[in-house]
């Protein structure tokens, strides 16, 4: 996988993150185009690739949640958008009291923000849920779960924001 | 090349450190000893004369008043915008905006017209100048500095101006970074550094990690048009409607006297940061207008400004995920930082009392002079990781965008994108690139749009574009497009949304060309100047050694006659003939130049410390 050889690491879901960052900062000393300035313009091209590669790794997997999506990715899993079954009649209730508030219906508002700071929680947890997955291996069993666990945050997630939205464009009202 | 120069080590082409500022430009080099301003304060005004002659700097500050309709300033608020974007500044500065320059600005100064990076280049040209006067050898690289919140065709703009002046700009490197590389290089800190720049027209906000000698942008903030401009612009029409009340006469129609008044405003402005009250003070024909301002009111007056710096700041802290109590130091960049409600309202909100040990008119040229000789190689361990300042995104359908690069992601930074036909036989694909955060296109910064050309007609979904999307260390993107199922490089028509084109860049480089064809002589004669200039100093350093009196009497008399020689010519304006005296010299000083040599040699074998 291309972001893990930039960074010369070996392609897993648990890294280190004090030794992911000194092997961006020591192949950024390497790579970086200012080291080139004086260089042909072969070289020159070629460090600006590196580092933009570099760049785009250290960003993409120093983020577990990122790095989890680049991995599955390059695995050949597919991320699937179906809604968590269990989060269902939460959602659904979710759903009426944003459409309360957005027509006007002010008493919708506190039962918004408990579900979103609900939401929030979830979040929380589920990125340690993820770590802890990490921790074993990359077998496709635990791909998959990752996989379950990345798609139920997502959903989280776009809930949250939408959630924000209507309580913001209400206050800004 | 004559072998005096090379004897002494008359210096290699130099890579000079620009920093372009709304109000003021200055011009700095890396030495030996560290970054070092070359002459002085240029101020960033252009100024048009009725031969067509253009001045730059002081002399054109001094025509603002007597000339204010074929002068500009703070044309930097224009780069890289249209004129759909500028309405505002339309209402407080005095730009004569051209009729019919929709994409690329024009503006009229007296009889000639000019966009943006041309006039930016002349202030370019001067500084240039001025480096090659102060280091006696020609200056033609050139790393500048833009706002950290400059969008792609804002630094666009400002690289065209440096083409436009002669100069390769090497980089284009952020002001507050280059702030903080001025403050850390000599202090070798490790932590967390915030950096608050407000200027004369734009406000940045960046905060790094220091590391080793890396300097890493962690994120970045900005407004590019709040600056000290918004404060005169202020004070200048409460003192125009003051005047009116007072006089009776509403002077805002009459340019020379609105100059005249800013100016006062600027000085009143200036003193309220060292003394507790000043007076705006304008004498105008016979007439005199004088009104003390107090501190009090000064900052009642100018609280929403600052008040406007604050949430960028705010924002800054959030995106690079850092609390108040972890920033380390913040340092104050910009003449703004001098007003006292600034500095304590950075204080308030970063619980630390910021450092200002460095001239904060100065402290951007300097660090752009450091980024010099990093990329000069001058500079070994120190190294800048930069950010770029907003989001990447295409439009994609609904007018919605799709992001590609995010805010804050360190440059150089990329993305790739595949693309199909929509429909059958589509051979072409538009791509509209945009700036910003927001979701709408429309509520974002139009950058350009790029026509993928020359697929060959095939079923709906079976084309196979990949489009790279790459912003360079310059912070200004790249695009490129290949072909997947053949593999070749897929070519492509770029219109950019604002700003020059190539073939407009170039037409004006061809251009100043010709403009600089016609005072070439001028320039060979200035330009002989600076070498002779350069031959007698060395000449006269080397006549310090000890080795000048173990010459011939004879050896010394020639030098002392050639030096005289070139000193008789020195002033005519006859190039080839001031050559031909430095030759003169050149010759004359080549057995002190040799003897030199050798003594240096024989120190050194010794062991000897010699000082290069």
């Amino acid at each position: 996988m291309q972001y893990y050889d930039a960074l010369g690491l070996e392609p897993s879901l648990s890294l280190d993150a004090e030794d992911l960052k000194s092997r961006f900062y020591e192949r950024s000393r390497q790579w970086h185009p200012d080291r080139f300035s004086r260089a042909s313009a072969a070289e020159q091209d070629k460090a600006l690739e590196m580092t933009a590669v570099l760049n785009d790794a250290f960003r993409t997997l120093r983020d577990p949640v990122a790095r989890a999506e680049y991995f599955l990715k390059e695995s050949g899993v597919e991320l699937g958008k179906a809604a968590p079954p269990e989060l269902l009649e939460e959602v659904f209730e979710l759903n009426m009291a944003l459409e309360e508030l957005k027509g006007g219906d002010e008493s919708a508002r506190p039962q918004l923000l408990t579900a979103r700071d609900r939401f929030q929680g979830m979040l929380a947890s589920s990125d340690a849920d993820l770590v802890e997955l990490f921790g074993r291996g990359s077998g496709p069993a635990v791909l998959d779960e990752v996989r379950g666990a990345l798609n139920r945050r997502r959903y989280i997630s776009n809930l949250v924001r939408e959630v924000e939205k209507v309580l913001h464009v209400d206050a800004a009202n | 090349m004559s072998t005096l120069q090379i004897d002494f080590g008359r210096a290699k082409p130099s890579i000079v450190g620009i920093d372009l500022g709304t109000t003021n430009s200055l011009v700095s080099v890396m030495d030996l000893t560290g970054p070092r301003i070359l002459s002085g304060i240029v101020p960033s005004v252009v100024s048009v004369q009725p031969s067509g002659e253009v001045v730059a700097g002081a002399e054109a500050r001094e025509l603002l008043l007597t000339q204010p309709e074929r002068t500009v300033y703070s044309v930097k608020r224009l780069m890289g915008r249209g004129v759909a974007d500028i309405q505002e500044e339309l209402k407080l500065f005095p730009f004569q905006v051209v009729e019919g320059s929709e994409s690329v600005l024009k503006l009229r100064l007296g009889d000639a017209v000019m966009t943006p990076p041309e006039i930016s280049a002349h202030v370019l040209r001067k500084l240039k100048q001025d480096a090659e006067e102060v280091l006696g050898g020609p200056v033609e690289q050139a790393v500048i500095t833009v706002p950290a919140y400059f969008n792609d065709a804002q630094r666009q703009a400002t690289k065209d101006a440096g083409r436009i002046a002669g100069l390769e700009v090497l980089r284009l490197v952020n002001e507050p970074t280059a702030a903080a590389l001025a403050y850390g290089l000599d202090k070798r800190k490790q932590g967390i550094v915030a950096v608050y720049d407000l200027g004369g027209g734009t406000f940045d906000i960046s905060i790094l990690r220091l590391h080793d000698g890396i300097f890493e942008v962690l994120a970045t903030n900005g407004d590019t048009h709040l600056g000290g401009d918004d404060i005169d612009n202020l004070l200048l029409r409460i003192a125009l409607e003051d005047i009116q009340s007072e006089w009776g006469e509403d002077l805002s129609g009459n340019p020379r006297a609105v100059q005249a008044l800013r100016r006062a405003v600027i000085e009143a402005k200036e003193a309220l940061s060292f003394a507790p009250s000043a007076t705006i003070d304008l004498e105008y024909g016979d007439k005199r207008y004088q009104r003390q301002i107090g501190l009090d009111i000064f900052n009642k007056l100018i609280e929403p400004i600052v008040e406007r710096t604050m949430g960028p700041c705010r924002s800054c802290l959030k995106d690079a995920d850092v609390s108040v109590e972890q920033i380390d130091e913040v340092v104050l960049v910009g003449g703004s930082t001098r007003i006292p409600l600034v500095r304590s309202a950075v204080e308030k909100l970063f619980k630390a009392r910021p450092h200002t040990e460095l001239n904060p008119d100065e402290v951007v040229a300097l660090g752009a002079a450091v980024q010099a000789g990093i990329l000069g190689g001058d500079v070994q361990d120190a190294l800048l990781l930069d950010v770029t300042p907003l989001s990447l995104g295409i439009e994609t359908m609904g007018g919605l965008v799709s992001k590609l690069i995010h805010r804050n992601s360190t440059i150089p930074a990329s993305e790739t994108e595949l693309f199909t036909n929509g429909v059958d036989g589509q051979t072409n694909v538009l791509i509209h690139v945009v700036q910003g955060e927001r979701e709408l296109v429309k509520d974002n910064r139009s950058l350009a749009r790029f026509e993928l050309k020359g697929i060959p007609p095939m079923p709906a979904g079976m084309a196979r574009v990949q489009v790279r999307f790459l912003i360079d260390a310059n912070g200004i993107l790249n695009v490129a497009a290949k072909d997947l199922r053949t593999g070749l490089e897929q070519s492509m028509d770029v219109k950019p949304s604002y700003g020059l084109t190539d073939e407009q860049v170039e037409a004006m480089i061809l251009e100043s060309y010709e403009k600089a064809e016609e005072d070439l002589k001028e320039r060979q004669v200035r330009e002989a100047r600076v070498e002779a200039d350069a031959v007698m100093g060395a000449t006269a350093k080397a006549r310090e050694d000890e080795v000048y009196m173990t010459l011939p009497e004879s050896e010394r008399d020639e030098i002392d006659r050639t030096i005289n020689e070139l000193l008789a010519v020195y002033h005519s304006d006859d190039h080839l003939l001031i050559r031909a005296k430095i030759d003169g010299v050149d010759q004359a000083t080549q057995g002190l130049a040799e003897a030199i040599m050798n003594s240096a040699v024989g120190k050194a074998l010794k062991g000897t410390h010699i000082d290069a």
